[in-house]
This record gives structure tokens, C-alpha cells and sequence, in this order.
């Protein structure tokens, strides 16, 4: 068998194995329990969350912002590692982009989970205000998920092209990238504007997650509320982001490598890099966490002081430690060491980042909207407090699993890892090509 | 429940003070007023344009031709409000003792109860060797409305008249202006509201906030101007027993507590008035005055809103 062969074997979509069919089934269930949820949440209104008018955002608002924040590593690895010149990449690109569809598209899934009337979406675009950052964030998701989605898809065509003559055997498969092949036959003139269209994207999206953070940090930084009130918020998310995307990506890439055998495309220097990617990101977002936290406690005004001793001392004080110290301290130290940059190791920290970075967004909204500028009084506890209920830990499960279950599905008919450009890149070619072009 | 309401509601008007609130709730009302209660050879208290309170012969009262009249007829809009009336509120906090009446007619004016209560009584106290107070807190009816700005579907709303009200027929229920508003007034409906039922023919107007509240959007108070249109003065004014609450309008330059009839200008600078978080910028027509001087001392109470329960509930259970 020829090296070209060995190449489309290795990477061509393959059927889920056991465990990949019980993963499915058993994020299909956490869905549909997530689900029921919800449809009970329409019918008896959102009593049955925790919110209340005091802690009015809560769950639902900090895993929005979570899936935002994860959806940026699309942009890091399509765009700013390609600007960069990293062709070290080339197998995480598309790994990477899946993440940021499905991220992006569950963000705006999650979003609708959070409204009172769910079935008045559609004033959104029948009387938009351009004055509310709401209306920002419904235009640069929407385009946020198309140039994913085309980010995704373009750089794809030639392995859909491939895909079909491999499955020529199989006439359904080979029908099915055909049809996403778009006539790709591979031509200089096709490569030409195929390469130019890449890189357009790949320059557009950079600016776009860069607004995309931006705006979501702006709808918590246009408000008066204490430790949302900082001009320097939208840095701040884009740092946060930065993080939560490279850690999402350490911990698919290595489920990727496990399950689809593909130690000899996604190799160990492939993780040292994003071992080293990921220190920086924790570097940059710690440097911003010490300007959030570290210039109100200097000043102590009033309302800031209470809100950082409930922070570091108070109720919340153990997910800020454990999200501060666990989610960045602890790994950009880690990672300096060599040996923990090695595929397993990494891919424990990487779980532990992405799990604190999720508690880091309830950190950030919580604590804040129990902090009104005016006296919380005459309420009852439950008012006067948060923590999720049943219902919205069962919907932002079922979100979670949702995006799992679209990266999953999108593994199984697109290749995980570029054929064409891994043939490129090794300069094989196909010997018994009979292809006249 | 009906006579409850008007009994709580003290008559704060005799005749001879209705031509004294000519000022205040002005117009096509007052006119009526005037037609309707002056008696020949009596005394009536007016207030002249410069804000003084003179007595004149009832008799001698003619109506004027109103150069501005045409302006005012302009059709009622909703979203405009009032035309040429600029609403604003006193609270004197050197009266306040938390007797709470104010949330009660307010729960009961406009059908809503317990924690979601608009019109909230907080024990106030500025540091700890100050003494403390109690404060009222409703909407703020700002002219720079923080929730306005941030709503993305128009469903709030700043009118021309200061009011700032929500249609619950437009809200979708993203709470973006809850967390905006610095004054955390605004409340949610997050069940179905428990509400009396509301007569027949009824039709939904953003001018009465409550009646009816809708499931998965938010309410606040309106500054009543269901009653300013029939020439009464908001439910928390009449209610309260001392007088706490000054209603008037900005361009009149008087608000009246039902009782007194003051120069709003005068009011503000001789008690140096102030408004609520002013550093913010909002610019809010709800004004307080500082408590001093006090007429009642301040007794220390706890109580939960929960138990400011004040419309009988239909039973549901049916």
C-alpha cells in the first residue's frame, strides 16, 4: 500500500466505534433530560431556576459566556497561528474549527435558553435597537458562526474531493462529497482562488473574534454593576478567551488522538507547542486578573471593597482560589516543566483549565449581581442569594453535551485532520493518480 | 376591596385646595375642576404663575384664551406621554417612619404583591455614626435611562412627559435592563402572575404597568399615569400618612404631597434636595430631601416584602 493511500486510510471519516456509540448515546441523553428541562422551564416560567430579581443573570449567562470565550480558538489556530507562519497546525486547524462551530452555535443556543419570552426572538430583528449591545451581539454571532461555518467548510473542498473517489466503492458516500466538493477538481486556477479565499477568511476572522469577546465583555461592562464596571473588561475576555480556547483544544485534540489513532499526525511536539501556547495564555489572562482585582482592592471604594473581600474571603472565595490558582496559577507554572507538556499530563490540565475557566464566567457574572448598589433588604434568602437549581444544571448540561455532540457528529463525516494539506506538506502524491489534471 | 381602596386613599383634596392643584395637574382637567366646584362669593386658593399662593373671590375667575392650548391637545401617544408636562417627585426622608403604606397602595393599585413589590422602603445609613433612615426607592424615571439605552427591542421606553414605562407586550425577557439600572428597581415576572381578574373589556395599556403583569417580563412603577389622567395623584402619594411624597410637574415648578402645595424650586434648594446616585450621570426625576429635623425617630424594624401581601388573591384552585 502506497504512502498516499495510507494517508486517506488513516484520516477518512470512520465509523464510531463502541465506545464512540455509547459517547453519543449517553450525550443524547444528557440532551434530552436537558430538554424536558427546558420545556418544563416554558411552562411554568423561570421559578423553577434560582434567578430572582436580584441575581437576575446567572447560570445561563455565565456558560454563554464560556461558549463564546471557547469559540475563539478557531480564530487563534485558523488565523492567527496561519498569519503566523506555525506550520505546526496543520492537524489542529480543523480540530480547532469544530470546536468554534460548535461553541459559537451553542452560545447562540444558550442565549435563547436565558430569555423570559423565548417566543418573541424574532423582535430581536423586527424592532432592533442599534443603541443595546444586545443587538452588537446578535449581528457578530450570526457572522461569527458563518465564517466559522465557512471557515470549516472552504479549506475542507479538496478533501471532500478525495473522500469521493476513496468512497467510490461506497456510491452513497461518494454522492454525499460530491455534492460538498462543489466540482473540486483541483486545477491551478481552483487552488489559485481556493488559497486566496483562505486566507481572506483567515484575515477577517482575527478582527471579528476580537469584536465577537469584545462585545460580550461590553455587555457586562455597559452597566453600572460593581466588578463589571471597567473599561478594560474587553481585554480582559479576549485574554479569558484565549485561554479557554487553547485548553478546549488540548483536551479534543488528545480524545482525537486517542480514539482515532492518530499518533503519528498529531505527535508529542504537537502538544509541547500547545503546552507552550497554553503558559502564555495563562500568563496574559493572570496579568489582567491582578489589574481586574488588584487596582479596586488598592482603592477600596466602598461597594468594590465588599465585592472582592466576598470574593477572596467571602462566599465565593473558594471558586475564585480554585479558578485563580487552579486555572491559572497552577498550569502556567506546570507547564514550564517539560514532562508535563507531554500528551497525557496536558490533557489533565487542559480539563482542569477548561473547567475552571467555566466556573471563572460564574465568578465573573454571580458575585456581581448580588452586589447591587443599593441594599438588598426585606427579601427572603432565596432572593438574596444564588447557586443554579435542577433545572438549570440539567440545561447547561445538556448544552455542554450539545456542543460535544455537534464536534462529535462533525468528526464523523469530516475529516479530523486535512488530508490534502498533510499530502502537501509531506509531498506525496498519488502514483496511480490517472487524474488529467 | 374596592372600598378598602378608596378608604385608604384619604381625601386629600377639599374644595377650596382643588384649585390650588390647578397647578399641578393643569390642563383640560383642571378646567373641569374649576366649572365644577366654585361657588359664588367664595374664597379659593390659586397659585399664580411666580409660584405665590393668593385667595381670590371664586367669582371673579374667568377663563383665559390659552395661547399654548393648541400645543396641548395634541393627541395622547403613549410613547409621548403627556403633551407639555414634565412630571418629577419629592421624597422628604425627614418624614418617612416606614409605615409602608405606600408599598401596600402601590401593590394594590396595581395588582402586584410580596417581593415584587416597585416601591421598596430601605433602611439607610451612611456610615456607621450616622443615624440612620428610611428611604423609599421606585423607579427613578431618569432623563439619561440606563435600561432604556440597553434594551434591544424598544419595549421600554423614556416619554416626553419623564416617564419611563415598559410594554410587556414587546418585552422579551433578557433582564439586560435590570442589570443596567442602578437603582435595581425593576422586578421580573418569573411565574405566572397570581392577579385579580380585570373587567371586562379591558385593554392592555403600557400606561398601567401591572394589569396585567405577563409571565417572563419585566415590571416597575409607572409613576401612575392612569392617575394623572383622571387628575389624581400617584397611589404611594395619597397613601402615605405623612406626607412623604411630593408629586408635581418640572415646568409648573410646584408638586404637592395632597396636603401642601409647594414651589418645587424652592423646595429643592431651601432643603438641599438631591437625587439618588447622582455621580452616575443619570439624571433621575425622583429628588429627596435629607432627613433632618425629623418628626418621627427612627425605630428599627425587620420585615420581609413577602408579608406586604396586600390584593386579595382569587383562588386558583379550580
Amino acid at each position: 500500500m502506497s504512502t498516499y493511500n495510507k494517508v486517506l486510510n488513516d484520516l477518512a471519516p470512520k465509523k464510531f466505534s463502541k465506545i464512540g456509540v455509547v459517547w453519543v448515546a449517553v450525550l443524547s441523553v444528557v440532551t434530552l433530560l436537558g430538554i424536558i428541562a427546558y420545556i418544563d422551564q416554558i411552562i411554568n416560567g423561570m421559578k423553577v431556576t434560582n434567578l430572582r430579581d436580584y441575581a437576575l443573570w446567572g447560570v445561563y449567562i455565565s456558560n454563554f459566556v464560556f461558549f463564546v470565550a471557547t469559540s475563539f480558538v478557531g480564530a487563534i489556530t485558523a488565523s492567527i497561528l496561519r498569519l503566523t507562519r506555525r506550520k505546526w497546525r496543520t492537524p489542529l486547524v480543523r480540530i480547532a474549527e469544530m470546536v468554534s462551530v460548535a461553541c459559537i452555535a451553542m452560545a447562540g443556543l444558550t442565549i435563547i435558553l436565558d430569555m423570559g419570552r423565548p417566543d418573541r426572538l424574532h423582535y430581536l430583528f423586527m424592532y432592533p435597537r442599534l443603541q443595546s449591545p444586545i443587538t452588537w451581539d446578535v449581528l457578530i454571532i450570526t457572522i461569527y458562526l458563518t465564517f466559522s461555518i465557512l471557515l470549516l467548510y472552504i479549506p475542507n473542498i479538496p478533501d471532500f474531493a478525495l473522500l469521493k473517489k476513496y468512497y467510490q466503492h461506497k456510491p452513497k458516500w461518494s454522492k454525499f462529497y460530491a455534492f460538498l466538493a462543489i466540482n473540486w477538481r483541483g486545477t491551478e486556477k481552483q487552488k489559485k482562488v481556493h488559497e486566496k479565499t483562505i486566507q481572506v477568511l483567515a484575515v477577517t476572522m482575527i478582527p471579528l473574534a476580537l469584536i465577537l469577546q469584545t462585545i460580550d465583555a461590553w455587555l457586562f461592562s455597559t452597566t453600572f454593576r460593581i466588578g463589571w464596571d471597567s473599561p478594560n473588561l474587553g481585554a480582559y475576555f479576549i485574554a479569558g478567551a484565549f485561554v479557554a480556547g487553547t485548553a478546549a483544544l488540548i483536551a479534543t485534540a488528545f480524545v482525537v488522538r486517542k480514539f482515532y489513532n492518530m499518533h503519528e499526525y498529531i505527535t508529542e511536539k504537537h502538544f509541547d507547542k500547545l503546552g507552550r501556547l497554553l503558559v502564555l495564555a495563562c500568563l496574559v489572562y493572570l496579568y489582567f486578573n491582578i489589574s481586574e482585582y488588584l487596582i479596586p482592592a488598592y482603592k477600596s471604594t466602598q461597594g468594590e471593597i465588599d465585592h472582592i473581600n466576598e470574593m477572596f474571603f467571602g462566599h465565593f472565595a473558594w471558586m475564585f482560589w480554585f479558578v485563580v490558582g487552579g486555572g491559572l496559577i497552577l498550569p502556567a507554572i506546570l507547564l514550564l516543566y517539560r514532562r508535563m507538556r507531554k500528551p497525557f499530563p496536558l490533557f489533565i490540565i487542559a480539563i482542569l483549565v477548561v473547567v475552571t475557566s467555566w466556573w471563572k464566567r460564574y465568578v465573573i457574572v454571580t458575585p456581581t449581581m448580588l452586589s447591587p448598589l443599593l441594599p438588598k433588604q426585606g427579601v427572603s434568602e432565596d432572593w438574596s442569594s444564588y447557586f443554579p437549581s435542577l433545572h438549570e444544571w440539567l440545561i447547561t448540561g445538556a448544552t455542554l453535551a450539545m456542543a460535544l455532540l455537534i464536534i462529535t457528529i462533525l468528526m464523523r463525516f469530516v475529516p479530523v485532520i486535512p488530508i490534502q494539506r498533510t499530502l502537501d506538506e509531506n509531498g506525496i502524491t498519488n502514483d496511480e493518480n490517472d487524474d488529467k489534471n | 376591596m374596592e372600598d378598602k381602596d378608596k378608604n385608604s386613599r384619604r381625601k386629600f383634596l377639599d374644595s377650596s385646595l382643588k384649585l390650588g392643584l390647578m397647578g399641578v395637574v393643569g390642563g383640560a382637567i383642571a378646567t373641569k375642576l374649576v366649572d365644577a366646584t366654585a361657588q359664588e362669593g367664595e374664597k379659593v386658593k390659586v397659585l399664580t404663575q411666580d409660584g405665590h399662593v393668593v385667595e381670590v373671590d371664586s367669582n371673579t375667575i374667568r377663563k383665559v384664551a390659552n395661547k399654548h392650548a393648541a400645543g396641548l391637545k395634541k393627541e395622547y401617544n403613549v410613547r409621548e406621554g403627556f403633551p407639555g408636562r414634565k412630571f418629577v417627585m419629592v421624597i422628604d426622608l425627614a418624614k418617612c417612619k416606614n409605615a409602608l403604606k405606600c408599598t401596600e397602595a402601590c401593590n394594590a393599585g396595581h395588582n402586584i404583591m410580596g417581593q415584587n413589590a416597585w416601591l421598596k422602603v430601605y433602611k439607610m445609613q451612611n456610615n456607621k455614626d450616622t443615624s440612620p433612615y428610611w428611604q423609599p426607592v421606585q423607579c427613578q424615571h431618569c432623563d439619561q435611562p440606563a435600561c432604556v439605552t440597553v434594551c434591544p427591542v424598544d419595549a421600554t421606553f423614556k416619554r416626553r412627559d419623564g416617564i419611563v414605562l415598559i410594554d410587556n407586550e414587546r418585552c422579551i425577557g433578557c433582564r439586560f435592563c435590570m442589570a443596567a439600572c442602578p437603582y435595581s428597581v425593576r422586578v421580573f415576572n418569573w411565574e405566572q402572575p397570581n392577579q385579580p381578574a380585570l373587567p371586562e373589556g379591558y385593554e392592555y395599556t403600557p400606561d398601567h404597568a401591572g394589569l396585567p403583569s405577563k409571565m417572563g417580563t419585566v415590571d416597575k412603577c409607572d409613576f401612575c399615569p392612569h392617575e394623572i389622567a383622571k387628575g389624581d395623584l400617584p397611589f404611594c402619594v395619597t397613601a402615605c400618612p405623612q406626607g412623604v411624597f411630593y408629586f408635581g410637574d418640572i415646568y409648573e415648578d410646584t408638586v404637592t404631597n395632597g396636603e401642601e402645595t409647594v414651589k418645587f424650586s424652592k423646595l429643592i434648594k431651601d432643603k438641599a434636595g438631591y437625587r439618588l446616585l447622582e455621580n452616575l450621570g443619570t439624571d433621575p426625576s425622583v429628588y429627596y430631601l435629607p432627613p433632618v429635623d425629623r418628626l418621627v425617630d427612627f425605630h428599627d424594624a425587620d420585615y420581609n416584602f413577602e408579608q406586604v401581601q396586600y390584593i386579595s388573591i382569587p383562588n386558583t384552585e379550580n
